[in-house]
C-alpha cells in the first residue's frame, strides 16, 4: 500500500520557484495496479519519482506500508521497490542475467539462487533463459528489451512496482502484446503498482484505478470506467475525449456481456425443414448450428427453403471467432466489418460458449452511463 | 638509402636511444591516467570544479612544448632535477592531462541519464553506480583519451631531447647542430614510425577494455 498526503513539490526557490505537484492525496491499496495519467509535465512522473526518492518532497508525506519514506534508508527504500522505466535503461554493458541480477546482486543473494531466480524470471517474460540468458541488451529487439526491464524491476520479488512509461518505446503492436503479457502476469503476482503512462487507452486497459493528473494537481482517481463514464469535470471529460463512449468498448469483455444460452441453437444433424420451421416460430433472424460443442456456422431463412437435408450441410461459416477476453470494441468493429450482429465466443478448445450481440454491447454501454455503481 | 645505413650502423645506439623514448612515454603515461582519470572523474560530480580544471588543462596545453621545458627547468632545479628525464616527464604529464581529463569527463558525462536513473531507483549507491555502469560504458572514450595523449606525447618527448633527456629526438637535435641529413631524417622517421606503432597498439587496447555489449550496441547502432 502507498499512500500520498498532500504531497507538494516545489523546484526552486523564491521567485524562480515552479509548484510541480500541489497537495496530492491518494492511496494505491495492495495488489492495485494505479496508472498516473496526465500530459506532459502535469507531475505524473514527479510523483513516481518521489516515491523512491529520486525527487525530494517539499510537503506532505508518501506512507509506504505505513512508513513514511523520509525516514527510511534510501538505499534500502529503493531496493524494496522495482523499478521500470522507458528508453530501455538497461545496462548495455551487462549481459541479459546480469542486468536482472542487479538488485538481488546488490543485495548480496547467493550466484546459485541468483542464477534460478534469473532463469525462472526469463520464462515469466516468455524469454528462453537458454537463448536469452547471456546475450547482451544491444542484440534484442525494444520489445525484449522492454520485457527484460520488466524481469529486472521484479528480481528481488519487490511488493511494489514503479513503471515510469515502461511500454512508451515500443512500437503499437509489440506494445499491445507486452500490456497483455503484462496484464496476466499481474494476475498472478498480484503486486502494488504505480504506473505512469500519456496515454489513455493503455491507462484503461491496465489500471484497476487511474490517477489523472493536470499542472500538479490530482484532478480525479477512479476507476477507469467511472473516469469515462462520470468525468468530475470538463476538463477531465475534454482529457478522456469526447469518444469515452467508445472507450468504454475498451473496457467492456466479452465475457460482461455474452449470452450463453442464446434461444437460436440448433444441431447440425436437424432437418433443413425443422429448422426453418423454429426460425419462424420464434422469430429469429438466423440459427447458430452447433456439432459436438463447436459452432460450425449459421443459418438464414433463405439458405433453407425448399431444403431437406440436416443443416450442417447448408451452414454459412463465421470468418471469425471471439473469445471471453475480446473487448467490446474489437467485437463492435468485427461486427461492422464482417456485416454480422451476432458473433460466437469460444474457449481455448474451441468449443461453443456463448454468442455476442449488438444490442447487448449497446445495452451494457448505456448502462455504464446511467448507473453510478461502479462496472468492472 | 641513407637512412637504413645510419640505423645499421648504429643499431646498439639506435635501440638505447628508442628505449628511452619509451620510457619517458609510458612512465609520463602511466602518471597521467593515475592523475587525470580520477580527476576527471571527480569533476563529473562537482561541477563548478570541471570548468576551472578543463580550462587550466587546456592553458597547460598552449604553451609551446620547448617553453614548457624552460620553465620546468628553474622551478625543479630547486630540487637539483633541472635538466634530464624528471623534467621531460613532468612535461608530459602537465600536456597529457587534457585529452585524458577531458575525455574522461565527457565519457562519463554522457552515460545517458536514463541510465543513471535505473541505476540510483534499483539502489545503487554512487560508489556502485561509477563502477556498474558509469566507468564500464565510458571505457572506450576514456582510452581514446589516453591513445591521443600517449601519441601526442611521443612527438613532444622528441624534443625533450634539448633539456638533456634523451630518446630518438636526441638525433633531431644533433643532426640540426651538425648538420647531417641522414641523422635528422632517422631520428624523425624512427619518432613516427613508434607513434604509428603505439597508435595502432592503443587501438588494440581500446578494443580490448570496451565491454562485449558495448562494441554490440555500436555496431547496431551503425
Amino acid at each position: 500500500m502507498i499512500s500520498y498526503e498532500h504531497l507538494t513539490k516545489i523546484y526552486g526557490e523564491g521567485e524562480d520557484a515552479v509548484t510541480a505537484l500541489e497537495d496530492v492525496t491518494f492511496t494505491i491499496e495492495k495488489g492495485e495496479t494505479v496508472i498516473f495519467l496526465g500530459p506532459s509535465g502535469c507531475g505524473k512522473t514527479t510523483t513516481l519519482r518521489c516515491t523512491n526518492r529520486l525527487e525530494s518532497i517539499t510537503r506532505g508525506k508518501i506512507l509506504v506500508s505505513g512508513q513514511n519514506v523520509m525516514d527510511m534508508d534510501v538505499i534500502t527504500l529503493r531496493r524494496q521497490m522495482g523499478y521500470v522505466i522507458q528508453d530501455i535503461g538497461l545496462f548495455p554493458n551487462k549481459t541479459i542475467a546480469e542486468n536482472i541480477a542487479v538488485v538481488p546482486k546488490l543485495m548480496g543473494w547467493d550466484a546459485k539462487k541468483i542464477a534460478a531466480r534469473v532463469d525462472e524470471l526469463l520464462s515469466m517474460v516468455r524469454l528462453e533463459p537458454e537463448l536469452y540468458r547471456s546475450r547482451y541488451p544491444a542484440e534484442l529487439s525494444g520489445g525484449q528489451q522492454q520485457r527484460v526491464g520488466v524481469a529486472r524491476g521484479l528480481a528481488a520479488d519487490p511488493e511494489i512496482l514503479l513503471m515510469d512509461e515502461p511500454f512508451g518505446a515500443i512500437d503499437p503492436i509489440n506494445r499491445e502484446q507486452i500490456q497483455d503479457e503484462f496484464l496476466r502476469l499481474q494476475e498472478r503476482l498480484k503486486k502494488t503498482i504505480a504506473f505512469v503512462s500519456h496515454d489513455i487507452h493503455e491507462a484503461i486497459k491496465m489500471g484497476d484505478k487511474i490517477a489523472l493528473f493536470t499542472n500538479g494537481r490530482l484532478l480525479q482517481y477512479d476507476t477507469p470506467a467511472m473516469l469515462l463514464t462520470h468525468p468530475k469535470n470538463k476538463y477531465v471529460a475534454d482529457f478522456v475525449g469526447a469518444d469515452r463512449a467508445l472507450k468504454v468498448l475498451g473496457i467492456v469483455l466479452a465475457k460482461d456481456i455474452i449470452n450463453p444460452r442464446p434461444r437460436n441453437l440448433v444441431k447440425g444433424e436437424d432437418s433443413a425443414e425443422d429448422v426453418l420451421k423454429l426460425i419462424e416460430e420464434k422469430e429469429l433472424r438466423h440459427a447458430i448450428v452447433i456439432e459436438r460443442g463447436k459452432p460450425l456456422g449459421y443459418v438464414r431463412p433463405q439458405n433453407l427453403s425448399y431444403e431437406q437435408g440436416p443443416v450442417k450441410d447448408l451452414v454459412e461459416k463465421y470468418p471469425m471467432y471471439i473469445s471471453n477476453r475480446t473487448p467490446a470494441r474489437d467485437i463492435l468493429s468485427y461486427m461492422l466489418m464482417l456485416d454480422l450482429l451476432t458473433l460466437c465466443v469460444v474457449d481455448d478448445n474451441g468449443d461453443f460458449i456463448g454468442t455476442v450481440t449488438y444490442n447487448d454491447i449497446q445495452k451494457k454501454v448505456k448502462e455504464s452511463y446511467t448507473s453510478d455503481v461502479e462496472t468492472d | 638509402m641513407g637512412v637504413w645505413h645510419f640505423v645499421e650502423k648504429n643499431l646498439q645506439q639506435v635501440l638505447f636511444l628508442t628505449w628511452e623514448h619509451i620510457f619517458m612515454v609510458a612512465l609520463s603515461l602511466i602518471i597521467a591516467t593515475a592523475i587525470g582519470v580520477p580527476l576527471g572523474i571527480l569533476i563529473t560530480k562537482k561541477v563548478n570544479l570541471a570548468k576551472r580544471v578543463i580550462n587550466s588543462a587546456n592553458i597547460i596545453m598552449t604553451v609551446p612544448s620547448i617553453a614548457l621545458f624552460g620553465l620546468m627547468m628553474p622551478i625543479l632545479a630547486l630540487v637539483g632535477q633541472g635538466l634530464g628525464k624528471v623534467p621531460a616527464i613532468v612535461a608530459l604529464v602537465l600536456y597529457s592531462q587534457l585529452p585524458i581529463i577531458r575525455n574522461t569527463y565527457v565519457a562519463i558525462k554522457n552515460v545517458p541519464p536514463s541510465l543513471r536513473d535505473a541505476g540510483k531507483g534499483m539502489g545503487m549507491n554512487k560508489w556502485e553506480l561509477l563502477k556498474e555502469v558509469e566507468i564500464p560504458i565510458a571505457v572506450p572514450v576514456i582510452i581514446a583519451g589516453l591513445r591521443t595523449a600517449a601519441v601526442m606525447n611521443i612527438g613532444i618527448a622528441a624534443i625533450a631531447a634539448y633539456i638533456g633527456a634523451g630518446g630518438l629526438g636526441v638525433y633531431i637535435q644533433q643532426g640540426i647542430d651538425r648538420v647531417y641529413p641522414e641523422m635528422i631524417i632517422s631520428g624523425a622517421v624512427l619518432v613516427s614510425l613508434f607513434a604509428i606503432l603505439v597508435d595502432g597498439l592503443m587501438a588494440g587496447v581500446e578494443h580490448l577494455l570496451t565491454p562485449k555489449g558495448i562494441q554490440l550496441q555500436k555496431r547496431s547502432a551503425q
